[in-house]
């Protein structure tokens, strides 16, 4: 489904990837962790082609997308839930939703928008608030469900737990493993090693821009170094 | 804290000394055909002198003056009530708008011709401003070269009838059109540029197309301008005391009333009144369809924009030659109107009074870029006596506005600008 091969990513001239492979199939759940700082939100970020991978391919749904503008892959049936969930704050619950939709017709969007509802029965009580005045759990599912909006086939989640209260949390990662019952390939970013890999089919872990390791999600929260760095011991 | 005002304070007037001392401070005296500097009288340099203490007292007090300028808002009932809901706002506004086109519509007929003239003045400002709105309030794109676009659609309908004699109809749509066509190629290499960069060049871009017009001289006259530009007509209906063009009829000898010269300047305001109905409507109506949100979601959020598929150019462009379109549309009422046109009608203040009425109106509100229109247009008229004045009242109630109000008078339910460069 989605494929990086050997990406360096460039902040000016300072390399925050260098060279890194990872590969999601369909169907599947696969994790990412890795320290603050380590280049995950890059490497999401690469693959939306905001900033563009400086070598290295980038290949969604057998195309190589390395050089797409942005604008065009978000239009391809993958979508992101930004870092810091990055809502509308001014605009209401539904006209964010509205936003995730933005290319489809309205037919589509009114479903859309009903499943989304059914998956956050919070957020149609919330229907007419701004966004900006919700808790940050709240915001968080308008994050999803805003992405979900467009009907992905992959869906790609940039720390959804950050800031957020241990029951909020368990109720997203719910949420997440719902997805992938829908047939959505998930692609997960977090700091929170222990229940993202738990939920994962695979996972790597990412060590200042680079690989260092990738397994089972099992066989990664069984392994001393990852229990080490990354579980508390 | 007070040390650190005063070491302020002091540099604050030093910098006003060094700026105003040279500058007033002496005179250029041509001596047959040698030019000889003298000292300007004791009266100019005790003003200088007494200008940097003013500065200096301010800036040593400044944070009690502007704790009590903070405190206004007191003063005024409405600014410290919640805002109302959008939907009971959206209401009071369509009500209040519905009695000012009412009262609109009688104006021409209780008031004096030239109040009537004065009216459709400040009806071109409102096609501006709701047009520039657009542009700065909505897609929050700061244009400081905006009146270039008026002037595309004042020239091209003033060229048109000189060269090939279209008339007000036919050349409305067609300024209008080119001056977005004009938006859409200046927006489309400037449009990558952020915040302050943006400003500058378009400042660069409004005094380009105003120096353009004043040495094209074969074209447009230069400074001389163009003349002679007709005046709209009602179904071939002139005017004028004589008919003017072939084939047409004249409009007070079709009714067979007598002549007056009313006649054509109420014909104008209702146009211009029309055309501003039409401006605010199709502007609300933006507002409501996903391209009127595309330019709040990336004005707001670009990031989280962009990660739906947005493409940032394009949104932009689209408000920024929206904007253009209607500064044409205004660009050619402002032509008919006064009949003849020069570059000098152009020049960046026009801009600045433009961006001046969204800024006070509250960037995005429609009802508060009307009101400031009407106050911008009217209130140096009636304070005619101040004229040389008006430029420093001008800049002083901007900076007032800033500190008392800086969401305008009234704001729009959200409001942002992009400033900074970002992302
Ligand atoms: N916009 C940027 N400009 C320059 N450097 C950046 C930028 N964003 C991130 N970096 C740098 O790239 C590295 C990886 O950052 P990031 O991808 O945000 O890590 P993570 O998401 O794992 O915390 C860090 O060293 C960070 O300082
Ligand atoms: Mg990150």
């Amino acid at each position: 489904m989605l494929v990086l091969e050997d990406v360096h990513t460039h902040y000016g001239k300072i390399e925050a990837l260098h060279g890194v492979s990872v590969q999601v199939n369909k169907g599947e759940i696969v994790s990412l962790i890795g320290a603050n700082g380590a280049g995950k939100t890059t490497l999401l970020m690469t693959v939306c082609g905001n900033p563009r991978a400086s070598s290295g391919r980038v290949i969604l749904q057998g195309k190589d997308i390395t050089n797409d503008l942005t604008s065009n892959i978000m239009r391809s049936g993958i979508a992101i839930v930004p870092e810091g969930r990055r809502v509308f704050s001014g605009l209401t619950v539904e006209e964010n939703l509205h936003m995730g939709g933005f290319f489809n017709t309205k037919a589509e969007i009114r479903k859309s928008q009903e499943h989304v509802y059914e998956l956050f029965p919070r957020l149609k009580e919330r229907e007419h608030q701004r966004a900006g005045t919700m808790s940050g759990g709240e915001q968080q599912m308008l994050a999803i469900g805003r992405a979900l909006m467009s009907r992905p086939n992959m869906i790609i989640l940039d720390e959804p737990s950050l800031g957020l209260a241990p029951l909020v949390i368990k109720q997203i990662f719910e949420i997440i493993g719902q997805l992938r019952e829908e047939g959505i390939t998930v692609f997960l970013v977090e700091q929170n090693a222990h229940q993202a890999l738990n939920l994962a089919d695979r996972g790597y872990v990412l060590e200042t821009g680079r690989i260092r390791l990738h397994d089972t999600g099992k066989n990664l929260l069984e392994n001393p170094d990852v229990q080490n760095a990354y579980l508390g011991g | 804290m007070a040390a650190q005002n005063f070491k302020h304070a002091l540099f604050s007037a030093v910098v006003t000394l060094i700026i105003s001392y040279p500058i007033l401070g002496f005179n250029l005296v041509s001596e047959g055909i040698s030019v000889q500097l003298e000292g300007a009288d004791t009266f100019t340099l005790v003003g200088v002198f007494a200008a940097a203490v003013v500065v200096f007292l301010f800036q040593l007090f400044r944070d009690t003056i502007m704790g009590g300028l903070g405190k206004l808002p007191a003063l005024n009932p409405m600014a410290n009530r919640p805002p109302m809901p959008q939907r009971k706002r959206l209401k009071v506004e369509s009500v209040l708008l519905t009695l000012m086109l009412i009262g609109a519509l009688f104006w021409p007929f209780i008031a004096s011709r030239g109040a009537v003239d004065l009216a459709t003045l400040v009806l071109i400002y409102i096609m501006l401003a709701l047009g520039l709105n657009v542009v700065v309030g909505l897609a929050g794109l700061l244009d400081l070269g905006y009146v270039a676009f008026y002037a595309v659609g004042a020239y091209s309908f003033a060229l048109l009838s000189q060269y090939f004699g279209i008339s007000f109809w036919f050349a409305l749509p067609i300024g209008a059109l080119l001056a977005a066509l004009f938006g859409l190629v200046l927006g489309f290499p400037v449009l990558r540029l952020r915040g302050d960069y943006l400003a500058i060049v378009t400042l660069g871009f409004g005094e380009i197309i105003r120096i353009l017009l004043n040495n094209m001289t074969n074209l447009t006259g230069g400074p001389n301008g163009i003349g002679g530009i007709p005046d709209p007509t009602l179904f071939g209906m002139e005017f004028g005391r004589r008919v003017k063009e072939e084939g047409n009829t004249s409009f007070h000898e079709t009714f067979g009333i007598a002549y007056a010269g009313e006649h054509k300047v109420i014909f104008l305001y209702l146009i211009a009144l029309v055309l501003a109905v039409i401006t605010a409507l199709v502007i609300r109506r933006l507002m409501r369809m996903p391209v009127g949100r595309a330019w709040e979601a990336l004005r707001e959020d670009e990031i989280a924009a962009k990660s739906l598929g947005l493409s940032r150019t394009a949104v932009k462009l689209s408000a920024f030659t929206i904007g253009a379109f209607f500064a044409g549309f205004a660009g050619t009422v402002f032509a008919s109107k006064q009949g003849f046109i020069s570059p000098e009608s152009f020049v960046f203040l026009e801009s600045a009074i433009i961006l001046a009425i969204v800024v006070l109106g509250g960037m995005g509100s429609q009802m508060g870029v009307i009101l400031a229109a009407i106050a911008v247009t009217i209130l140096p008229e009636l304070a005619r006596e101040f004229s040389e004045y008006r430029m420093l009242i001008f800049g002083a109630a901007m900076v007032l506005m800033m500190v008392w109000r800086p969401q305008g008078l009234l704001p729009m339910r959200r409001i942002h600008i992009e400033l900074k460069p970002q992302g």
